[in-house]
């Protein structure tokens, strides 16, 4: 709960929208989808509305609507670019927003991706977070060839698998939270008396040994200004222990509940995972349509596409007044604020960042100024100080 | 009017993490905030740079098992920061030094070709090799490569990059809302490669970039890099700096060219080179030896012996002499930076220096180590410059400043314009991507199957 009454609002960016054939729109400008002009003008709408962050999404393989195989499909949107750099490239064209790009962890390297989103965070003086994706499909491990992951079954039913991929992808965000710490805040001195730039006493190794990597450190990079950058995870609650991952690792879930009694019990399963620190912040997902011609649009699109769009999470088709109301009623749920992913850019980013902004001020549940520089102040989380300067109990 | 001159490429280099940089001079900015790389970014495009240039090194230096303390320590990850920087500047070029060693080639090349598409045609990749074991404490895979094998790690990861980059046809991507097409048919086609280092195959994400490849660039000095860059390259970014030792790395490099059926224009040679600029030569002398002082403290001047004799010299006056020790030669003392290869002979060279020069230490290691490439006037510099490329000893420079941010200003302001009315540099940038600078021709890319 936030102590303004607000709810927080993300708007999650993919290609020309979500719906498959949302690029066919007029005033899509799908030609510019690999220019950095279109997605600044996505980014500046959403910062007009006054939204907390934006996510961009992101995975090493092609789109497609097989579950692990090219589709060779011709008329939906391929191809994406790199969402850590594609984030970095709005960094300065905006002010206040928060910038989420997705990176993945059972191919990367954990030291790359940190710092990474560390920079991320310099580059946007504090608007950094890290929207945390596994790979699991053998797809995507044969452009790597380093490790063997079998094809993936649709139902998920390799429990073991998922278990084992969100395993070292928590892994892989405590080896960045800890080099995000491994630089105190004050590390840097320029002491011209003694030659020193730092005090190395205020650098530490982060010696991380795990099952699928070691991490010596410290980083590479100094401190980011948030302290840490802001990670989220979405989790359909479908692994072995269900919200375990973003319990441990998450300052942010993403959930996919399909009404409010769903997102009741979401959020009751969330909160009964233990944890440590600030309570985890519950975002639901959903899949939106919004304006008066809302239904239609999203019919003609289905026509287009030649199938019903199907989603994990809910799908909503209705006024910014209706999807207000929806809103308001999940947050007596418990539900902190929502990710929203447009049906089509540009009317439905317009219909958030716009429309439903301006529905949720009027019942007085969104803000009218940015009250902050940094994505932790949006959300209302503090800047934690590093825990090798809490452990370290420093003599003067 | 003087005969138009061999025309020269010049190179912004964000100075970082050696004693180069002189981080204790009241007008030194941060290193990490992205004013700084802006500030410098903007004053290159100001000067019609061809690109401004980042490193890396992926572990933090150490000196005797520590940290080591006394040069600047910290950088941003360098594709993330060229990408914002993509947002700042309309023509500059964005290279990026990244390692082959611990990336993978499906990744990288995805953040190369994002770079590119974001720039708008402006992307490079100084592509280094560096393999040690102490980087490797970092990486997933530790120091798992032999040293004699980094460059083909590199060659079989650069030819690799060049095929997923290859692997959309230029034209693929059509966006028809009309006809309902987004990407012709058959124009995203599957790459396979199977080699001693990567077996890999699957489609590539990133549809061809403006540049079709980004402008590769190699740094790395021995015959194996030599060698990778005659072969790879488009761009190779050296340390001989010196006018003699500039004409015979030119003419080695260039005779290595034709037996990969490449003219000696398509690889530029570009020395990283240190100026001082003063109104007139002596002031810049003065101004130089000043420099050195403040890039030599004193503690830095120890430093610098320990790494060669590798033992411990602390106890050490940086003013006194120096005093008759041998060198440890069965220990290094440093971690993470180039090594000396043969720190004997350097020992016994310094010594002899010392002793007929009657140096005090500090006196000594200002003397032997990094000095100025280009000292003078603004005409003494544009001239020196514009000589040194017509010599053949170089097609340009990438410049490192000494201080940040401003540390570009002055060249800018004043050499540049004596370089353009000696006809030397471009007075406007005549293309927009970075390969349209160089004067580099786009790869063919490949036409849908
Ligand atoms: C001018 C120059 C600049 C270099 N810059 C870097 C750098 O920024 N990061 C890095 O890891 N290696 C850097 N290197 C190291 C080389 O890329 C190379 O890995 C190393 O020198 C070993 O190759 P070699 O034996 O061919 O010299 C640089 C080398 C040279 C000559």
């Amino acid at each position: 709960m936030t102590t303004t009454g607000h709810l927080h609002l993300a708007v999650a960016l993919d290609g020309a929208g979500w719906h498959p054939a949302a690029w066919r729109e007029a005033g899509a400008h799908a030609r510019e989808l690999f220019t950095a002009r279109y997605w600044a003008k996505l980014a500046g709408e959403a910062e007009r509305g006054l939204l907390d962050f934006v996510t961009i999404e992101d995975a090493f393989r092609l789109q497609s609507t097989l579950p692990d195989d090219v589709d060779d499909r011709t008329d939906q949107v391929r191809g994406r670019l790199d969402a850590v750099l594609l984030a970095a490239s709005l960094a300065p064209r905006t002010r206040h927003i928060g910038l989420v790009p997705t990176a993945t962890t059972t191919h990367t390297e954990p030291f790359h991706v940190a710092m990474g989103i560390a920079t991320l965070d310099h580059v946007s003086r504090g608007r950094a977070g890290w929207r945390v994706q596994v790979s699991p499909r053998a797809s995507e491990a044969a452009h790597f060839g380093r490790r063997a992951i079998p094809r993936l079954d649709p139902e998920f039913r390799d429990r073991a698998l998922l278990a084992e991929l969100f395993e070292e992808a928590a892994d892989a965000v405590e080896v960045a939270r800890r080099l995000w710490d491994s630089w105190e805040d004050d590390a840097e001195i320029r002491d011209v008396a003694t030659g020193r730039f730092i005090d190395r006493d205020k650098l530490h190794y982060i010696d991380f040994s795990g099952r699928w990597f070691s991490v010596k450190g410290p980083a590479i990079t100094p401190r980011p200004p948030q302290g840490r950058p802001i990670v989220a995870v979405l989790d359909h609650g479908g692994t072995a222990v269900p919200y375990e991952l973003p319990a441990r690792a998450a300052d942010i879930v993403f959930v996919t509940p399909h009404d409010r009694d769903d997102a009741a019990r979401i959020v009751e399963r969330v909160r009964a995972v233990p944890r440590d620190g600030e309570p985890l912040k519950i975002f639901a997902d959903l899949l939106v349509f919004v304006g008066p011609d809302a239904a239609e649009r999203k019919a003609r699109l289905d026509e287009l596409d030649g199938a019903e769009l199907v989603s994990d999470a809910r799908i909503f088709t209705g006024t910014a007044d209706e999807l207000a109301d929806l809103l308001l009623d999940w947050r007596e749920a418990g539900i902190d604020g929502f990710r929203l992913r447009p049906g089509a850019v540009p009317a439905d980013l317009k219909g958030i960042a716009r429309g439903l902004t301006a529905a949720l001020r009027r019942r007085g549940a969104f803000r009218h100024a940015y009250e902050s520089t940094t994505l932790r102040g949006l959300l209302g989380l503090p800047r934690p100080a590093s825990r090798y300067a809490a452990a370290s109990g420093r003599l003067p | 009017m003087t005969p138009p001159h061999r025309q020269i490429h010049l190179a912004a280099h964000f100075p970082g993490v050696n004693n180069t940089t002189v981080w204790a001079d009241p007008r030194a900015g941060s290193q990490i905030d992205f004013s700084s790389f802006e500030h410098l970014a903007r004053t290159a495009e100001r000067g019609k740079f061809d690109f401004f240039f980042l490193a890396e090194g992926l572990r933090l230096r150490e000196h005797k098992g520590r940290i080591y303390d006394l040069d600047v320590v910290g950088r941003p990850e360098s594709l993330t920061v060229l990408s914002a920087l993509s947002a700042v500047t309309e023509r500059l070029g964005l290279a990026a030094t990244v390692n082959t060693t611990f990336n993978e080639p499906y990744e990288l090349a995805r953040r190369l070709a994002t770079l590119d598409h974001l720039s708008g045609g402006r992307a490079a990749w100084n592509v280094v090799t560096t393999n040690d074991a102490f980087t490797g404490a970092n990486f997933r895979r530790g120091g798992y490569l032999d040293r004699a094998d980094r460059y083909r790690r590199a060659e079989e990861f650069v030819r690799l990059a060049r095929t997923l980059w290859d692997s959309w046809a230029p034209d693929a991507v059509v966006a028809d809302p009309e006809r309902g097409v987004f990407v012709r048919p058959g124009a995203i086609r599957e790459f396979r490669h199977e080699g001693p280092q990567f077996t890999v195959s699957g489609r590539f994400t990133v549809p061809r970039s403006p540049q079709g490849h980004p402008v590769i660039i190699q740094a790395g000095d021995s015959g194996e890099g030599r060698e990778f860059a005659a072969a790879n390259a488009d761009v190779i970014f050296t340390r001989h700096g010196t006018l003699a030792e500039g004409k015979a790395f030119y003419a080695d490099v260039k005779s290595r060219l034709a037996k990969y059926g490449r003219r000696p224009d398509e690889l530029k040679i570009m020395p990283g080179v240190t100026f001082v600029i003063g109104d007139t030569d002596a002031e810049a002398a003065e101004l130089a030896a000043e420099i050195r002082r403040q890039q030599v403290s004193p503690q830095t001047a120890i430093a610098f012996l320990e790494q060669i004799w590798g033992r411990d010299l602390s106890h050490l006056d940086p003013d006194g002499p120096l005093p008759d020790i041998e060198p440890d030669l069965s220990t290094e003392v440093a971690e993470g930076r180039v090594k000396h290869h043969d720190r004997a002979a350097v020992a016994a060279r310094w010594r002899a220096v010392a002793r007929e020069r009657n140096l005090t230490i500090r006196e000594l290691v200002i003397e032997m180590t990094g000095r100025q490439s280009f000292v003078g006037s603004p005409l003494t510099v544009a001239k020196s410059m514009a000589e040194f490329v017509a010599a053949e000893a170089a097609d340009g420079f990438i410049l490192v400043p000494h201080l940040i941010p401003g540390g570009l200003d002055d060249f800018v302001d004043r050499v540049v314009p004596l370089l353009q009315e000696l006809g030397a540099f471009r007075t406007e940038y005549t293309g927009t991507t970075l390969r349209d600078h160089l004067g580099l021709a786009v790869p063919a890319g490949k036409e849908a199957a």
